[in-house]
């Protein structure tokens, strides 16, 4: 879920506003926006990558984080080079490559399911 | 009986706008309806629950696509890949179709929108996959500079019918600027997605099911909603359900030991049935090499968020996962298409994406890992161009119509309104019987029966009571629908005695051919009903149905 915006980060451009499916924030009266509805979180991580200057972090898990989690301190998530990964994963920003343009999977191991045995009908 | 005007009408004035064409959705089918439509001629409005370009499952996801060069040899081996898998549902003609129209979208995204596929050694562009931000931002430019009129955050909450019956427009709510609206329109096409019940996969917290619910509103029937049990792969807590990288996957019980059988692909059920038993399965990417370990960060930088956030090294740790349902997300059932321009039983209203059946492709197989996404852009333009001639048909008197508004249950309470929050109750109570391995995934008529007449008790509660004003029309309308939907899904499940697809009943483990082999169809607002395809003209209202003997 997310769980920071960065106020000092933070231009206030309300693109996360916008580009948030379920409608998580408000604006702030400051112009940073709030996490007015967190319960509604899908966890997507589209905020994220729609902030042009990293200020916002989605946790991986699909609850509320307790107060003190690590993932949840942005001096922590700063020193780690957690803001803003998921946007430098799909090279997003100035300067970088497109994730689309590098984006070649490997081959999978195809292990196909076996189809349902079957009974012919006797009607 | 409901009246013609909006339910709670109060002081603020309604937004009223007036288009050829209506596109509901935001994901893949919405955008390319409402381009096509555009390039038709047809003045479009396109209105999405949530951001157009970043709603939906494709923008958070990312699809591998059913991408085959035209060579007979290809065209072949990809058409009778699935075609047992799925039970035999499919049809031919319309995998062709779909074949041919997703390479010629796939070229469009190339040239029109720019998108910036790999290439290989050769210089040749990799077209067999699409990543979902990126797809999504392209494809949200291209319906504006086609002239759309987007309204972002705007759900539509109900169809609107012409004194005919035929869909002329709907209305929603513009849930930022808190503000009704209302397109009339020539005709609409529902592109609303699917419904995973609000569990939590990835990006699809906005498919609730609810162009499902507004189809048979005004008369459309369903089709395969017995192929609705998509569950998914995750690691424990998360939302990243993307599962293809589990192909590297081993999966052990929680001493560490071997869990037989368990798979990806094969073997999810095992998976279920530990989770059930054991509360606990530990997997690792462990038979991945190198090389493979490093395409698969540049193939897809989502699957790696947990991971890397949680401090995981999915490659030599193993760590707990999950199965979120996907419903029909990844399941193949939806609105029933009635012809090649993806229009429905009802007049006006065209369906495309996962809102629609994805029978005609997959028959009861997922359609996850490439058909859904061709079906998506293949359906979208057909919708798109099938609504903007049937509009075009309809000549200057299209906006003169007289507008009677479809939605029932959730905005227009037969009885007594009840609590503002209603909607969770009835959220909570429809996940209870939709969520859990031990009734949806591994079936058991003894269990989906029970089950089934609780959901019908929901809907008889939901009917006479839930009611959201505002904001909260939205949360009401979707709690109706996914109860809408699971009764369809149980109904479909209980009258396929056999099992096919997906659908794996343990009380009747076998296909039954040639004897079930063929569609289902479902439907039915207070009364849920379940009829085999035929040739014949469908039993649209629910009597028909009860005098067949299926209904509840
Ligand atoms: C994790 C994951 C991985 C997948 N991988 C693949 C893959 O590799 N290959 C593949 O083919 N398929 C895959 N799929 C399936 C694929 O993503 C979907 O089939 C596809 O997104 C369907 O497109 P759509 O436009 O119909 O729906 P979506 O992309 O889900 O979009 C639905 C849209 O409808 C809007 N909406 C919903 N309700 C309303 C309303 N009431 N009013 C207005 N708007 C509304 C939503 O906001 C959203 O914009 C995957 C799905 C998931 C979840
Ligand atoms: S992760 Fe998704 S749902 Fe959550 S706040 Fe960000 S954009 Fe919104
Ligand atoms: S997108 Fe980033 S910079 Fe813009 S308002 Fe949101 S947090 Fe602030």
């Amino acid at each position: 879920m997310i769980e920071v915006v960065s106020a000092e980060r933070c231009i206030g451009c309300d693109k996360c506003v916008l580009a948030c499916p379920t409608d998580v924030f408000d604006r702030g009266t400051d112009g940073v926006p709030v996490i007015a509805r967190q319960d509604d979180c899908q966890t997507c991580f589209m905020c994220e990558a729609y902030c042009p200057v990293d200020a916002l972090f989605v946790a991986p898990e699909t609850r509320p984080l307790p107060d003190g989690s690590a993932l949840r301190d942005e001096a922590r998530l700063t020193d780690a080079g957690l803001l803003g990964s998921y946007r430098a994963g799909i090279g997003w920003g100035r300067g970088r490559t497109p994730g689309a343009r590098l984006a070649v999977g490997p081959d999978l191991p195809r292990a196909t399911p076996a189809p349902p045995p079957v009974k012919p009908s006797t009607t | 009986m409901s009246s013609p005007s909006l339910p709670e009408e109060t002081t603020v004035l309604t937004e009223e706008l007036t288009a050829d064409v209506l596109v509901v959705g935001g994901g893949p089918a919405a955008t390319w309806a409402a381009v096509k439509a555009a390039e038709s001629g047809a003045s479009v409005v396109l209105a999405d629950k949530g951001w157009c370009g970043s709603s939906g499952a494709t923008a958070a996801a990312g699809t591998g696509v059913w991408y085959v060069p035209p060579h007979p040899e290809a065209r072949e081996a990809a058409m009778a890949s699935r075609e047992g898998l799925g039970g035999h549902l499919a049809d031919r003609r319309w995998m062709a179709r779909v074949l041919d129209q997703t390479w010629e979208n796939m070229h469009e995204v190339a040239s029109v929108s720019r998108y910036p596929f790999p290439v290989d050694e050769r210089g040749e562009q990799l077209r067999r996959g699409l990543q979902g931000p990126e797809y999504m931002r392209r494809m949200r430019v291209r319906v504006q500079r086609a002239g759309v009129r987007i309204l972002d955050h705007s759900p539509v909450l109900e169809l609107l019918l012409d004194a005919h019956g035929a869909v002329a427009g709907a209305a929603g709510h513009r849930r930022q600027a808190d503000r009704p609206f209302r397109v009339r329109a020539g005709a609409v096409v529902l592109a609303t997605g699917g419904c995973a019940f609000l569990s939590r996969a990835l990006g699809c917290d906005v498919n609730t099911g609810d162009g499902y619910l507004m189809a048979a509103e005004a008369g459309a029937a369903m089709s395969g909603m017995e192929f609705s049990n998509a569950y998914a792969i995750a690691p424990e807590f998360t939302s990243v359900t993307k599962t293809a990288y589990y192909s590297f996957a081993t999966f052990h019980h929680a001493d560490g030991s071997v869990v037989e059988g368990a798979g990806s692909t094969r073997g999810r059920s095992v998976i279920a049935r530990t989770l059930l038993a054991e509360g606990r399965v530990l997997a690792r990417l462990d038979r991945a090499d190198e090389a493979q370990r490093r395409a698969m960060r540049l193939g897809q930088a989502n699957f790696f968020l947990p991971f890397d956030r949680l401090g995981i090294d999915p490659f030599t740790d193993l760590f707990p996962v999950t199965l979120l349902a996907e419903g029909t997300v990844r399941g193949t059932g939806g609105v029933r298409i009635t012809g090649d321009d993806c229009a429905t039983d009802v007049p006006g209203l065209y369906a495309a994406g996962d809102a629609a059946t994805r029978e005609l492709i997959c028959g009861g197989f997922t359609g996850g890992g490439s058909h859904n996404a061709a079906w998506a852009m293949s359906s979208g333009t057909w919708a798109g161009r099938g609504a903007a001639a049937f509009a075009r048909a309809l000549g200057e008197g299209a906006h003169r119509r007289r507008l009677t508004p479809a939605g029932g249950v959730g905005l227009r309470p037969t009885g007594t309104p009840g609590a503002a929050d209603g909607h969770r109750e009835v959220t909570e109570a429809v996940r209870r019987e939709v969520l859990p391995y031990d009734k949806n995934l591994l079936r058991d008529g003894a269990v989906l029966g029970p089950a089934l007449e609780r959901l019908h008790d929901v809907w008889a509660v939901a009917r006479a009571g839930l009611r959201g004003h505002g904001k909260d029309a939205m949360r009401a309308r979707r709690a109706a629908a996914m109860t809408a939907t699971a009764r369809w899904m149980y109904t479909a499940a209980l009258a396929r005695e056999e099992t096919r697809g997906m659908h794996k009943r343990l009380d009747r483990p076998h296909q039954d051919d040639p004897g079930s082999r063929h569609r289902l169809v479902t439907g039915g607002l207070d009364t849920t009903w379940s009829v085999p395809e035929t040739g014949a003209a469908l039993p649209v209202g629910a009597t028909a149905a009860v005098a067949a003997g299926v209904a509840r």
